[in-house]
């Protein structure tokens, strides 16, 4: 299970990483909201998986029973996926109104910030 | 008797006594910071309000810092566990010198913007959220410094994220939406890393709390992947911090808010990855940082290489202080590569010299942009007959910046290079002191072109081109608010400079809890309170 899984992180990131570097905005949010979701399994996953045994202390134990899956990386993923939601639709509206404004949702041409024609600095005092 | 069992287990597993009251200091600049925010949220409709709330909360939030700062330098690392789960179990906060130090000149540097904003920034930028992204923002670089659990680190780190957009796009207009994408998307992307950095160094030591993490770490077997994970920060809080070749976001950025949002920006939010790095590296992951402080070290000198020869380049001064900033880091990054505690010391000096020198430049410079209406170096000119005082302020500055003495920036630039010759890095004491060099030309020249000559370029004498806007035209409010925040700054760069004996005890104290972490590891997990 935990190999399976191993390999679909692999692709997410690579997919992600792929997306992240192209240069139009709205593959590059593509590509960020599957980072996001690769870095959320890997933290699941890093809390090892099984079905088989439920996280439950038996009654004349103090720890659980070996091989059970770790509930803290869930609770982590849960808080992971709240704030990396907000923050996306965050960045949704802010590349929308960006497109609206700039007119284009191409990074090489955004230069509003950074004119590509910027004049010479003065050579001497 | 199973019962009995359980009252002794949670007798261990949790704290039963109640809090000391000095204890609740450690948390103090959070509750602050929050209760500010949100009273400021509540009267968005009432922005005549927001101000002097803001001013209230900030000014107390100086006051705790300066407590926690006393107490932390008194008695050792604080810890104060949430939920009274005993750590590693409960999310602890616990702070050393060097948490506290940067908390408390994050604040002055905050006062100083909130005061600056009252009049800088008009009932527009009120209604669209200064003051409560202002408050948020330092309740997640406070969070962050003060926070003793790495996954908490992460919650903060996205807590004062969002408040600087928030910040960064108020006004909403065409250049600050182009600014506010690159470093929305890149600072996304850093903080998605870092969480990665986590997620793995949980999978292989199941800890977050941050000085089980030092214990355990020591204990791992040989093979462990930490070098991929020291790797990993170093690439997520290098990106934060603008460390060349990651730091493309800043220039991108920085100059298109407003001055005062520019100005705290400049001070704290680099900062933050720094203290990130120096958390992690230094104090986390030793033998990760001593395996690469080679890489490092080249980081740190291109960083402060290209940073300054960047300045060099710019016409706007604003963009020009940006890559300042990032020359800065250079500087710092050193440091942590060469590792020793009197290098981490000067790492962690030059973080607060930079907090402060960093934001006074921008405040200075939005005078120069108000004055001179622009911020365009070959548009201005002669603003040294309009006022000798702010010529005189900004050359103090520029001085700081690039290290002359007797400035702040004078002694962590003496410590670095001291280090680098003792351990033979003779490259990065070179490349030190001419980025030093270089930094002198860049500041030099905004000086002399903006405030020495007589006037702007081929302008005739007594034109209307070069005519220096004054003060009271451009303003409604009190010319005091713009001011004493400068004023503040200034004095402290100086006294800094002047007597730095104090500040040496405290960084060195800071490196001290950096390097050998176990005061701060006895606290947290032995110390019962």
């Amino acid at each position: 299970m935990e190999v399976g899984l191993s390999v679909l992180i692999g692709i997410f990131f690579a997919a992600s990483i792929y997306l992240i570097l192209s240069k139009q905005i709205i593959r590059i949010l593509l590509g960020i909201a599957i980072i996001g979701n690769a870095v959320n399994l890997l933290i699941f996953t890093s809390g090892r998986l099984s079905r088989e045994i439920p996280p439950i202390i038996p009654l004349d134990q103090d720890v659980p029973a070996l091989g059970s899956a770790n509930p803290l990386p869930q609770a982590l993923v849960l808080t992971a996926i709240v704030i990396s939601f907000s923050l996306f639709a965050f960045l949704l509206v802010l590349a929308f109104r960006a497109y609206q404004e700039l007119g284009t949702d191409n990074v090489d041409e955004m230069r509003v910030a950074e004119p590509a024609d910027q004049p010479k600095p003065p050579m001497g005092y | 008797m199973a019962g009995e069992n359980t009252a002794l287990a949670i007798g261990k597993a949790m704290v039963t006594a109640p809090v000391p009251a000095a204890d609740w200091l450690v948390i103090a600049p959070l509750i602050v910071t929050m209760m500010g925010g949100a009273l400021c949220v509540m009267t968005r409709k009432r922005t005549e309000y927001q101000p002097q709330i803001a001013f209230v909360f900030l000014t107390a939030l100086v006051a705790v810092n300066i407590a926690l700062l006393s107490h932390v330098t008194n008695s050792g690392v604080v810890v104060m566990v949430m939920g009274k789960w005993l750590a590693p179990f409960g999310i602890a906060f616990s702070v050393d010198t060097t948490s506290a130090i940067l908390s408390l000149v994050a604040s002055i540097v905050a006062w100083c913007v909130g005061l600056y904003g009252i009049v800088d920034v008009n009932n527009t930028g009120r209604r669209y959220g200064f003051y409560p992204f202002l408050l948020l923002l330092m309740t997640g670089v406070c969070g962050s410094f003060l926070t003793g659990d790495i996954f908490n680190l992460y919650v903060w780190f996205e807590v004062l994220l969002i408040s600087s957009f928030g910040l960064l796009i108020l006004g909403n207009e065409k250049i600050q939406l182009d600014g506010a994408l690159k470093y929305a998307i890149l600072n996304f992307t850093a903080t998605t890393l870092f969480l990665i950095a986590t997620g793995l160094l949980y999978g292989l030591i199941g800890t977050l709390n941050m000085a089980d993490i030092a214990v355990k770490v020591k204990t791992l077997p040989d093979g462990a992947p930490l070098g991929a994970i020291t790797a990993l920060y170093l690439l997520a809080f290098g990106m934060k911090a603008a460390a060349f070749p990651v730091n493309f976001w800043l220039p991108a950025s920085y100059h298109t808010p407003r001055i005062v949002v520019s100005a705290v920006f400049a001070g704290l939010l680099t900062k933050v990855g720094v203290y990130a790095l120096l958390r992690t590296l230094v104090m986390l992951l030793p033998e990760g940082r001593s395996a690469m402080a080679e890489i490092i070290a080249i980081i740190a000198v291109v960083t402060m290489l290209t940073g300054v020869m960047g300045a060099l380049a710019q016409t706007d001064i604003r963009k020009a202080l940006g890559y300042l900033v990032i020359s800065g880091i250079g500087s710092m990054l050193a440091g942590m590569a060469i590792g020793t505690g009197s290098a981490v010391a000067g790492t962690l000096f030059y973080a607060v010299h930079s907090i402060i020198v960093m934001t006074a430049l921008y405040l200075v410079t939005g005078l120069i942009g108000r004055m001179g209406g622009s911020f365009d170096i070959r548009e201005l000119g002669g603003l040294y007959k309009g006022s000798p005082v702010l010529a005189g302020l900004f050359l103090v500055l520029c001085f700081a910046v690039s290290g002359l003495p007797p400035f702040s920036g004078f002694w962590p630039k003496v410590i670095l290079v001291e280090s680098s010759l003792k351990e033979s890095y003779y490259w990065v004491a070179v490349a030190i002191l001419l980025t030093g060099f270089l930094t002198t030309l860049s500041v030099g020249r905004i000086w002399i072109y903006a405030f020495w000559r007589g006037g702007p370029e081929s302008a005739p004498d007594n034109s209307e081109e070069g005519k220096i806007i004054p003060l009271s035209e451009s303003l409604t409010g009190s010319q005091a608010a713009l001011w004493i925040p400068i004023a503040l700054l200034v004095s402290l760069v100086v006294v800094i400079g002047v007597a730095p004996e104090a500040m040496f005890r405290i960084v060195g104290q800071g490196a001290v809890g950096l390097i050998d972490p176990s005061a701060y590891i006895s606290q947290v997990l032995g110390g019962a309170k």
